[in-house]
């Protein structure tokens, strides 16, 4: 099996998976019907990345192998998303910073990678981008209306903003995988997106009225499979279905 | 990166395929929305080829099983590959697909610059379905499923759904 190429899907795929779930949360439960209905779509779209990205996965795998068993039947320490994606849905205000943290690289990212030598990833990419063009703007233009909202919504995203901030330099960190995949023209230098990426999120920010965090002090681990407390919880509720009814299909 | 591969349906298909329709929105068949890109047949074998709308668009799965079933009452075996490439575009819903859409209730997609302005409120671009209005306005940017918003109309204050321009 290619490994590096498997881990290197699952680094990007973990992300949408992860971040889906986290949204899914809030089915029937969003502040509004329109943010509600707008979190789930975007669910959606992430978890019909992810099964692109994880039948992709399954095929280099190889022994019978599914997107399911890559999505429910992992440890973990097995699963390689960014410890951003899997914070709790605390307010709508960390909702939506969360998701325009993550929207902005997320976007970023996928203009590199449909440059990708691989087809499939190139595809899946390209497909992608159109889907995550509009959740970028639809968490920017949440931000700027928290942020220049009333006093309570820009004091709570603001700190949003400061909590998550602490997520934002792992999108850029470079695992073994990463370092294989650049040299094989197949994966993206995410080093490269780092001062593209801070411009962005700070231009929306000041249109926001908020302020810049100045915290240098980051927090990783997730690229490596180490995570916060709040993965063993998501996990739980994802895989509890095959936990306990192992194999069981609909 | 990706070449556009040309869509080639066997005509001896469209008729079958013609009455194979999106399970969510049932007046649009799937050559007029333009999900289909490759039909032939070989050796007796019906071989399908469907590109996703939106990546995770349930109906996906309902439509290739319709599509079988289709192909079977027709008298054919066939077989439905899912492909990433070319991504599907609102561009390749047919004209008469576009007025199928508009007569169901749905406001078929602009162009990509007027969908940016609709989509962000700027602009009154999105026509109502009910009674012509251009005074119409955007409620959610998203909607009942992933490839709709939500609209409203000011005038006659009917709620209707705008296709959303994916390009």
């Amino acid at each position: 099996m290619k490994t590096n190429l498997y881990k290197y899907i699952l680094l990007i795929a973990d992300n949408s998976l992860i971040l889906g779930q986290r949204l899914g949360e809030l089915c029937g439960h969003g502040p509004n019907l329109e943010t509600d209905i707008a979190c789930t779509n975007i669910s959606l779209d992430l978890f019909g990345q992810t099964r692109s990205y994880y039948q992709y996965a399954a095929k280099l795998k190889g022994d019978n192998s599914t997107e399911d068993d890559v999505a429910f039947l992992r440890k973990e320490q097995d699963y390689l998303n960014v410890l951003l994606v899997e914070q709790p849905n605390t307010d709508f205000a960390y909702i939506m910073a969360r998701q325009f943290l993550f929207d902005v690289y997320h976007l970023l990212f996928l203009n590199e990678l449909q440059k990708s030598h691989d087809v499939t990833l190139s595809a899946i990419a390209v497909k992608s981008i159109k889907e995550v063009s509009y959740h970028q703007r639809f968490s920017s233009d949440w931000i700027k209306r928290l942020g220049d909202g009333t006093s309570e919504s820009h004091q709570k995203t603001q700190n949003a903003i400061n909590d998550l901030w602490t997520y934002t330099d792992e999108l850029f960190h470079q695992t073994d995988a990463d370092k294989k995949m650049i040299i094989e023209g197949i994966g993206v230098d995410v080093t490269k997106l780092k001062e593209s990426y801070y411009k962005r999120v700070v231009e929306v920010l000041q249109e926001a009225t908020l302020e810049v965090p100045e915290s240098k002090w980051f927090q990783k681990g997730g690229k490596q499979g180490i995570h916060t407390e709040h993965l063993g919880f998501i996990l739980s509720d994802l895989q509890y279905m095959q936990r306990t009814f192992p194999n069981m299909t609909w | 990166m990706i070449t556009e591969e040309k869509q080639h349906i066997d005509q001896k298909l469209v008729s079958i395929l013609n009455q194979v329709f999106d399970p969510e929105i049932p007046v649009l068949s799937i050559i007029d929305m333009g999900v289909v890109r490759n039909a032939v047949i070989e050796n007796d074998m019906v071989k399908v080829q469907i590109t996703t709308t939106y990546s995770g668009c349930p109906a996906m799965d309902v439509i290739g099983d319709d599509i079988k079933k289709a192909m079977k009452e027709a008298g054919y075996e066939s077989e439905i590959e899912l492909i990433l490439s070319p991504a599907w575009t609102t561009d390749w819903i047919t004209p008469k697909g576009r007025k199928a859409l508009e007569n169901y209730g749905i406001a078929a997609p602009l162009e990509a610059d007027a969908d940016k302005e609709a989509l962000l409120g700027n602009k009154k671009l999105v026509k109502c379905t009910n009674c012509g209005s251009m005074n119409t306005k955007l409620v959610s940017q998203f909607g009942s499923t992933a490839c709709k918003a939500l609209f409203k109309c000011n005038d006659c204050l009917e709620p209707f759904d705008y296709f959303k321009c994916l390009k």
